[in-house]
């Protein structure tokens, strides 16, 4: 399971974050000897073992199907950040928030 | 008066013998003086902590107070408080003002308490030696060449160097217990679902719980009477009767107050890997508790080892996922230049987050990618039960579990920060209790000399079966009745 540079970047992609060639050399180092760690859970057999997703056994607990929060778009929207590509406003418009077009 | 424990100073300000303002202008100032040097603190709000403190000193005059009321206390960056920079040690979130407050938050100025400010951290609480804030490293109080430990570093050299009357921390791997050893004072990590995590930011969500950080094991006992408790808007909060966690402190036999107790040793936590320095300084504290009527039994918890690539696994999988939300579209950091959505994203991304956070990103994505789930994030939650299981098995043989809080005492700054491994292997004793979610300690238990004659504090790890907080903070109690190691702070800070 040696990673390459390419395997990197497409992980780097997967979890939106950019990378340069430079740095997906360095990561793939620091990435090399953290595999290497976790490959020493190979050896354990855990066959017919229950995998533990959580230290409690609980379920989700249900509520009343009432009406719980009040609308706080405006202390949220006042935290947005700036719109950025030469802009320095905040990015929103008509209570919205905004992105890049995303749909010609 | 910065020794004074909580119960003296919550007396002291009933007695009307200081006030709240007082009090909290008294550890502002040495704030003052300190902070410069150490960076516990990120944020500090004197007008908003001092007006909390006028409050606080109006209730105390009307006679409502409670235990915590006056008292000013440091929270970690992790904590969301409404009005308050919340940066989680990130450039991410380098701007985020909190819109509301967490569960801790809130609970604490329900008690009346004071927040002295928001303390350093690494980043998204990823680290152990507070050297991935975006905010620059924490100097650890008893050598400034060394590291606090992490994550909860800052909280953890306000607590030492007496910047706070007390901190709250959050601990995922051992971000409260390790920085408690490192800088000599008391942390207590509770039963995972005792603390709300409702406000917090998440890091591995099965894994984080809040927990103290202060003197002695009475002051976290006071800070749990605050903190506990159920709490509707956390999935996970347990719904439990709430506790008095002083409750065992003060009717014990004075001769042998631990009579009967059955300390279990687990080999694995003394094996290779463990400092001969620290060991000696465990094995001087568990002699005390002989002394104390206490029992030993040797126990083993077979799978230790394992902990580590375990959590390596499962912390870094739930990251993944809880740090996608940060996508700067709605708040945090938004790339300042990027051509379409998803070059925003990537670029967002990339500048907001550390290396550190980086590579756990990328690990949890890797791990829970097509083709690698079964062989990564499955089989880690499997070595995860039979790691639960030791523990269930260890404690039909004993009440609790002791050993040291961190392999090593302080390490200098700059040591580890090249290698994550040697990094990460901070966290071998501490690690395995989060994957069981299991109740833990750090205990001040004396000293080690380092090869430049500094001493470094150690610490005594108490690990208690679910629920049992009381139990071990009573256990931490006694002995801190019969040592001052906890009562010791660096001569230059005086």
């Amino acid at each position: 399971m040696a990673l390459s540079t390419e395997d990197i970047k497409k992980i780097a992609h997967l979890a939106r974050i950019e990378v340069n060639d430079n740095e997906a050399t360095a990561t793939l180092n620091k990435l090399s000897g953290i595999l290497g760690l976790i490959e020493q859970m190979q050896a354990v057999d855990t066959t017919g073992i229950v995998p533990m997703s959580h230290s409690q056994d609980l379920s989700q607990r249900l509520r009343d199907d009432v009406v719980t929060k009040t609308n706080e778009r405006e202390a949220f929207q006042a935290i947005a950040p700036i719109l950025g590509n030469g802009s320095a406003e905040a990015a929103v418009a008509n209570g919205l928030y905004l992105v890049p077009k995303v749909i010609e | 008066m910065i020794n004074s424990s909580l119960k003296q100073l919550g007396e002291m300000l009933q007695a009307k013998k200081i006030s709240s303002v007082e009090l909290t202008q008294s550890f502002l100032s040495r704030i003052q003086q300190h902070n410069p040097s150490i960076n516990a603190y990120i944020a500090l709000d004197e007008a908003k902590t001092l007006a909390q403190a006028k409050a606080a000193d109006a209730r105390i005059a009307s006679g409502e107070a409670s235990p915590l009321t006056g008292i000013p206390i440091a929270q970690k960056d992790i904590f969301c408080a409404k009005g308050w920079k919340t940066t989680c040690g990130s450039k991410m979130l380098a701007n985020f003002v909190a819109p509301y407050d967490a569960h801790v938050i809130s609970e604490f100025d329900k008690a009346g308490a004071v927040n002295l400010g928001k303390t350093n951290m690494d980043e998204f609480a990823m680290g152990s030696s507070n050297e991935t804030s975006y905010f620059g490293g924490v100097k650890n109080p008893w050598d400034f060449d060394r590291v606090p430990g992490g994550s909860s570093g800052g909280s953890a050299a306000a607590v030492a160097a007496r910047l706070c009357a007390a901190a709250t921390g959050t601990d995922t791997g051992g971000s409260i217990r390790q920085p408690a050893s490192l800088c000599g004072f008391t942390g207590l990590k509770p039963t995972y679902g005792v603390v709300s995590r409702y406000g917090m930011i998440a890091f591995a969500s099965s894994l984080d719980q809040a927990g103290p950080m202060a003197k002695s094991a009475e002051d976290c006992a006071l800070m749990m009477n605050v903190m506990a408790g159920f709490d509707e808007r956390d999935s996970t909060s347990l719904k439990r009767e709430k506790e008095d966690y002083t409750r065992e402190l003060y009717n014990s036999n004075p001769d042998k107050p631990l009579q009967g107790l059955r300390i279990g040793l687990p080999k694995e936590f003394f094996a290779e890997g463990l400092d001969a320095s620290v060991g000696k300084v465990i094995e001087t504290a568990i002699a005390e508790y002989k002394k104390l009527g206490a029992e030993i039994v040797d126990i083993s918890l077979p799978n230790t080892g394992l902990s580590i690539p375990v959590y390596y696994v499962l912390a870094p999988a739930e990251a993944s996922s809880n740090l996608s939300r940060y996508d700067g579209v709605r708040y945090g950091h938004r790339a300042e230049s990027y051509t379409d959505l998803m070059d925003m994203y990537c670029k967002s991304r990339a500048e907001g987050f550390g290396a550190e956070v980086k590579r756990r990103i990328l690990i949890g994505t890797y791990v829970l990618s097509a083709g690698y789930y079964d062989a990564y994030y499955l089989k880690a939650q499997q070595i995860r039960r039979l790691i639960a299981q030791d523990f269930v098995e260890a404690f039909k043989t004993c009440d609790v579990i002791m050993g040291p809080a961190a392999p090593s005492t302080a390490f200098k700054a700059g040591e580890k920060v090249d290698d994550p491994v040697a990094m990460y292997l901070q966290d071998i004793y501490t690690i395995s209790t989060n994957l069981a979610g299991l109740p833990g300690m750090s205990v001040p238990a004396g000293f080690s000399t380092g090869g430049d004659g500094k001493a470094l504090p150690v610490g005594l790890q108490i690990i208690g079966n679910y629920f049992d907080e009381a139990r071990i903070l009573n256990v931490a109690h006694q002995y801190q009745q019969v040592t001052d190691w906890h009562d010791r702070m660096p001569e230059e800070l005086k």
